[in-house]
């Protein structure tokens, strides 16, 4: 019955670990296991999805808790402390195998790992170590690693995690710091941003070190990353896309994850008790795409918000900012530099390098950038062609409702 | 050259070499596109066989193309469309005579030739992901066997990313077409096989479906970015999707029994839950008023309060105290309270808007209405108050309250005379706010007003 026994932990702990937005395995070091005699796994730079669940997510990672049992009492986690849910732990071992032969039938491209806080923060960060560990060194893989650390763990502890990891998380759990007071009483940003700026520098250390030696060892070259949870504090979208902004450059985030708060069973009377709705969390992983490949600045986006701070659900960042600065439009899709032309609604990066690559032989008609796109409805009020001129379009005062799709296609499992 | 037309027999589906070899013979000769026709993965007949002969005949001079066309060439050529050799012996004699030709990305020609290559790069990405392992025992141990269909002829040039993660496993992906397999060292090629050749079970399985179906939340369903990505021809080779339709049957209901066993845990900690709020609605930066406020003015009362008032903002005095409803207008409240029968220390009293808003005139700051961003922005803060005390009647005191009430604007003349049914299944009503009683200047008219509005608030007292 052991293995039965896995069976029922496995649906606790990963049960556990579902709120939890992140399953990337991609941006790290290429790593194969080819000619090797011993060992398993390969990491190839892009990450690959294995499956997707009805919830859109893709799982790429084996995403568990080492133990869903914790002495911290965070209004928002299900695993606090006065939660009613069933608590369940597994060994090191268990975890290793369990990663292993889902490996080997190509389920997963690696392993996610976090866990509650059991005895204290040194304690667990080392079991969480020790799964790393033993992956690596005693079986030899070359697969994804993804450990998430807790802040007020030794420092030491949290370096050991790095040399093991691809990518290492800390959650800063809400955009704000009095929200996070309110609803994790036990957690403090100052130590979760102290931690995070520990783990910029042995990251860059490690960096430097490869650079110099080529035998030194990959310190979490996946680099690392954040989540904070949307809806269940009073943040609105403008003091979030500030606070991530600022999480990008001050520790240097491959990626800050937003998280709309989702009811969860047994909750505190402390949160909302209706979810935001998921639309809110889409416009902000729009709006951290414009800022981070489309040269948008942290004010831009803020521009594209209404008067209450939020970004419109109804319609795209993109959309929003270009229909408030119409003036700037159209652009000339055979003279405008990159940059107008990624501000251009309808336009990816994509479209605007292969226009930049084809308008260098001839000037480009309407129909040319068509087969670049895949909108053209959307794109043509705001652009200027060899054949097309959007003159009266961009002045009309409902070109807004032309634009935006209608309610109630907006989104079908809407709260 | 004439004008006969050539066939070229190429006998692999997917081998770039041998379409190169052949089209740079009949680029040298001068054949235009249209005078070729080309197969593939055939028996060659007799009937044909002079015209392929007399292709490897002619030997080719060298000539160079752009590196960029030799990957996409590459690519393509393992796409399952009939077209994709001759299309691409078709570009390669344009590119001879302009060299720049892939540059022109919105050209009709390079564009299909990119649509194919992205199709095969994707074919190979979801072989990557989707294939999945069975273990078998045999007498030289375990061997992993998978059953996978692809859209492309792309297995052999995918085999080398699972020789490069799978180094030290022996397998094998049996595909319709072509099966390969890896012993540890050595890859090798077999004939096309049918599902029934894979091993129907393996007992991870359970596992890897337990997983998926705890992994999955509920309360985010968004089944067309799954479908998107994850199509439905792929599903049949995969252990984890016959879970699928029985997860998006029960996740309204397992959504609706998450939410409602949360609602049953309010009232235990709800005091504690409103002080916790209460403080950080001190620090609140939802909307620009706060510069000028002293203070967050936020609603007072018991939280197991069965009637909350819900009134426009604070005023001058009240933006002093840190309290709601004490200037003048909170004094006639409370005496229209006592006279309808209502204990104020018994119900909940708040604002739509929960800081001051005015504008300076000498020393007087005089009161100015709320906008629209303002009342919604401060919305957050009303809905959390009203989640903790769940009143079940909620009396909203002029047209501000009303609309943070009913979540739209109304008129205080036609939504006050019936009562609202609301969003979390209280009653509203809707009244005239106490200030404006103070404004009329017509005494008679002032004393009508003032009984209409004690009779409103008896009416709804009345309710419960």
């Amino acid at each position: 019955m052991a293995q039965l026994d896995t069976l029922q932990k496995l649906e606790i702990l990963a049960d556990a670990a579902k709120y939890d937005a992140s399953c990337a395995s991609s941006g790290t070091v290429k790593r194969d296991s080819a000619g090797q005699n011993k060992g398993i796994g390969s990491t190839e730079g892009m990450g690959i999805c294995h499956s997707y669940a009805p919830d859109g997510r893709c799982i790429s990672l084996l995403k568990i808790l080492l133990t869903n049992s914790c002495t911290f009492d965070c209004h928002y986690c299900i695993n606090r402390r006065s939660s009613n849910v069933r608590r369940a732990r597994f060994t090191v071992e268990e975890v290793v195998n369990l990663t292993l032969n889902f490996y080997r039938r190509n389920y997963i491209e690696g392993l996610f790992l976090s866990s509650g806080i059991i005895r204290d923060p040194d304690y667990t960060m080392e079991q969480v170590v020790a799964v790393a560990r033993s992956l690596r060194q005693d079986h030899g893989f070359r697969g994804y690693i993804h450990l998430k650390t807790i802040p007020d763990a030794d420092p030491g502890l949290i370096r050991q995690a790095g040399l093991h990891a691809d990518r290492i998380s800390i959650n800063v759990e809400l955009p704000t710091a009095s929200g996070l007071s309110r609803l994790a009483p036990e957690k403090s940003s100052t130590r979760i941003e102290g931690a995070m700026q520990s783990m910029k520098g042995d990251i860059e250390d490690g960096h430097d070190a490869r650079k110099r030696f080529r035998s030194a060892p990959d310190f979490a070259p996946a680099g690392q990353s954040t989540q904070m949870i949307v809806g269940a504090d009073s943040a609105n979208d403008g003091d979030i896309i500030t606070t991530a902004n600022r999480l990008y450059g001050r520790f240097n985030l491959r990626r800050v994850y937003y998280s709309a708060f989702s009811p969860i069973p047994d909750a505190s009377a402390i949160l909302p008790l209706r979810r935001p709705p998921l639309m809110r969390e889409h416009r902000l992983y729009q709006s951290d795409w414009l800022m981070r490949f489309y040269g948008y600045s942290p004010g831009d986006v803020r521009d594209a918000t209404n008067d209450a701070g939020m970004l419109r659900l109804d319609m795209d960042p993109k959309l929003a900012w270009a229909l408030k600065f119409r003036g700037r439009f159209p652009v000339d899709v055979n003279r405008a530099p990159r940059d107008m032309l990624l501000r251009v609604p309808g336009l990816g990066v994509k479209a605007v390098d292969a226009i930049l690559s084809a308008r260098r032989w001839r000037r480009l008609r309407l129909a040319d950038v068509g087969r670049l796109t895949v909108s053209l409805a959307k794109v043509r009020p705001f652009l200027l062609a060899e054949d097309w001129r959007p003159s009266a379009l961009t002045d009309r005062a409902d070109l807004e409702a032309l634009l935006t799709p209608r309610a109630e296609q907006l989104e079908l499992f809407a709260a | 050259m004439g004008r006969a037309m050539r066939r070229i027999d190429l006998q692999r589906e997917d081998d770039f070499e041998e379409w190169r070899d052949a089209a740079r013979a009949l680029a040298s000769a001068d054949v235009p596109a249209h005078a070729t026709i080309w197969r593939a993965g055939q028996e060659t007949d007799d009937l044909f066989a002079e015209a392929a002969a007399v292709v490897s005949g002619e030997r080719a001079a060298a000539f160079f193309v752009p590196r960029g066309f030799v990957d996409l060439a590459r690519t393509v050529v393992c796409h399952s469309d009939p077209q994709r050799f001759a299309l691409l012996y078709g570009a390669l004699l344009r590119l001879r005579r302009n060299p720049a030709m892939l540059e022109d990305r919105a050209d009709p020609a390079v564009r299909r030739l990119e649509d194919m290559a992205k199709a095969v790069r994707r074919d190979m990405h979801k072989m990557r992901a989707f294939v999945r392992f069975r273990e078998v025992e045999t007498d030289e141990g375990s061997r992993f066997i998978a059953w996978f269909e692809p859209e492309h002829h792309i297995v052999r040039t995918n085999a080398g990313f699972f020789v490069r993660r799978f180094a030290t496993m022996r397998w094998s992906i049996l595909t319709p077409d072509i099966s390969i397999h890896w012993d540890g060292s050595m890859l090798s090629e077999g004939p096309g096989g049918a599902r029934a050749d894979a091993p129907d079970d393996d007992p991870v399985e359970e596992i890897w479906r337990a997983y998926y179906g705890s992994i999955f939340n509920p309360a985010r369903m968004k089944i067309g970015a799954m479908l998107k990505e994850m199509p439905k021809r792929y599903w049949k080779n995969m252990p984890e999707t016959a879970l699928i339709p029985g997860l998006v049957a029960g996740a309204q209901a397992r959504e609706r029994s998450m939410v409602e066993l949360s609602r049953t845990q309010v009232g235990g900690n709800g005091q504690v839950a409103w002080d916790a709020l209460r403080a950080q609605a001190m620090s609140c930066t939802r909307c620009p008023l706060r510069h000028c406020a002293t203070q967050t003015v936020f609603g007072e009362g018991p939280v197991d309060a069965q009637v909350m008032l819900v009134g426009e903002q604070p005023g001058d005095q009240e933006d002093i105290a840190g309290r709601p409803f004490i200037g003048p207008a909170g004094q006639l409240l409370d005496k229209a309270l006592a006279e309808a029968g209502i204990d104020r220390a018994k119900i909940y009293v708040t604002n739509a808007v929960k800081h001051f808003k005015f504008e300076q005139r000498g020393k007087r700051r005089l009161h100015a209405k709320p906008n629209a961003g303002e009342i919604e922005a401060c919305r957050w803060w009303y809905d959390r108050e009203r989640e903790l005390v769940r009143p079940a009647m909620t009396i909203a005191l002029g047209a501000t309250g009303a609309r943070a009430m009913l979540g739209k604007a109304v008129t205080i003349s036609a939504s006050r005379e019936k009562p609202h049914r609301l969003a979390d299944g209280g009653e509203g009503r809707v009244t005239v706010h106490p200030s404006y009683l103070l404004r009329i200047d017509d005494r008679g008219r002032a004393e009508e007003e003032y009984a209409m509005f004690v009779k409103d608030l008896r009416g709804a007292a009345q309710e419960f």
